[in-house]
């Protein structure tokens, strides 16, 4: 084994940086031609979305009770429960639902897309398409990349949403906030731009996990190891991706 | 053909879901968004006030402390240039005497603005539509600080004027 030099690493990394640029503007000019097979994408759609469902609203609801509990503790210190409801509204529509459900579908449909087209890759179906003159681009990247960037901000509102009651469950069911104050404080702070940056998130994330879930698929080792790294590379690249996206669009929004 | 079948529903619930979910953030969510959602029942009593502070729709109305209702509507009546806070009483509090004191407090320090109401001692009770004409405005904290360092200012001048400094 060929110990690895430092400019190894840094060609390498430029190299997988280069390739997925070139997969997405490759995959972009594909998109168009597959929605004219839509029964494809609505497939994607509900392997990505319909199935995270549960797993993003259970989610959902527990963070949406921790905020709730924890929000409390700390506002109650400042004799200001009133504001719970601002703090996880926004907190939640903001920063919590977009990144976890990121995360979460990193996790649960980042790494089923993978190991998909890896396998498909490393059982010679992907050449067999080429040989019958079908694009295996069109018909197995593209649509699954559509499906995961159209399912990520459902998941997130449906996140949010789910996270919000959860917080009025813990708030108001429990610790006892008014639930007129809860609702008509968080009313009066939120407004449509908060919407609207957990909107541009979510479709920042998706666009950036799907895309690297497909391409670490299509690029896989045709083995049975090599599928089983680029899964791993999936979780670990679309989790730092997530992360690092959303400093840079929180910076922008702020 | 029964898998197509889950698929189509599971994907339409799906998508459903989170428009449904879209919708509610978009609109009821923020205070300037379309409000849905039918009316509570109870009946509704007005009253003026100077001002409201940041009195909210949907902020308590309390009877010793005890929530009664809500507030259900803020406007500015521009005849007499005051602020008519309507509120929804809940029914089960329909003995409140007509010449009630209601006042606009706050919860907490930095807490929201809620409207208490003091019973008054008039056998005759409010109906709805009626009004409590006895009212006392918000108190702006602005206000107060304000008040308070002119009396504090105006209190030092007078002392300087009186006992001149001795380094003088």
């Amino acid at each position: 084994m060929t110990r690895l030099r430092p400019d190894t690493y840094v060609l390498g990394g430029l190299r997988r940086l280069g390739s997925v640029s070139i997969f997405l503007v490759q995959l972009l000019i594909q998109c168009v031609p597959a929605l004219a097979r839509p029964g494809l994408l609505v497939a994607q759609v509900y392997n990505a979305g319909a199935r995270s469902l549960i797993i993003i609203m259970l989610s959902g609801l527990f963070v949406g009770m921790v905020l709730g509990l924890q929000g409390y503790d700390l506002l109650r210190r400042f004799g200001s429960e009133e504001a719970l409801g601002i703090a996880a509204a926004l907190g939640l529509l903001r920063e919590l639902a977009p990144v976890i459900t990121a995360l979460l579908f990193a996790g649960r449909a980042g790494t089923a897309l993978t190991s998909e087209i890896g396998l498909m890759r490393a059982t010679d179906q992907l050449t067999a398409m080429e040989i019958m003159a079908v694009d295996p681009l069109r018909y197995v990247a593209a649509p699954r990349f559509l499906g995961g960037l159209i399912a990520m901000p459902l998941l997130t509102a449906i996140f949010s949403v789910i996270g919000l009651y959860g917080a009025q469950l813990v708030g108001v069911q429990m610790m006892g906030v008014d639930r007129g104050v809860f609702w008509s404080q968080t009313q009066g702070a939120v407004d449509l731009h908060d919407v609207n940056e957990g909107l541009v998130k979510s479709l920042a994330f998706g666009l950036a996990c799907s895309l690297i879930a497909v391409h670490e698929g299509y690029h896989a080792e045709p083995t049975a190891e090599g599928v089983a790294l680029a899964t791993t590379r999936t979780v670990v690249a679309s989790s730092v991706m997530t992360l690092l996206l959303d400093y840079v669009l929180t910076a922008v929004f702020l | 053909m029964q898998n197509n079948r889950t698929l189509e529903i599971g994907t339409g619930l799906f998508v459903l879901l989170g428009f449904a979910a879209l919708l509610f953030l978009t609109t009821q969510l923020p205070a300037s968004g379309v409000k849905f959602g039918g009316q509570k029942a109870g009946y509704h009593v007005t009253a003026e006030f100077d001002n409201i502070g940041d009195l909210k729709v949907g902020s308590p109305v309390t009877m010793s402390g005890v929530r009664v209702g809500e507030v259900s509507s803020i406007h500015f009546d521009s005849k007499v240039y005051k602020a008519l806070v309507r509120m929804r009483i809940d029914p089960q509090y329909n003995e409140i005497p007509e010449d009630s004191f209601a006042s606009i407090q706050t919860e907490g320090l930095l807490g929201g603005k809620y409207v208490g109401i003091s019973p008054g001692g008039l056998d005759t009770y409010l109906k709805d539509g009626g009004s409590i004409e006895q009212t006392q405005s918000a108190l702006v904290l602005e206000t107060l600080i304000n008040k308070f360092f002119a009396s504090f200012a105006s209190k030092s001048d007078s002392h300087g004027t009186d006992k001149p400094e001795p380094n003088k």
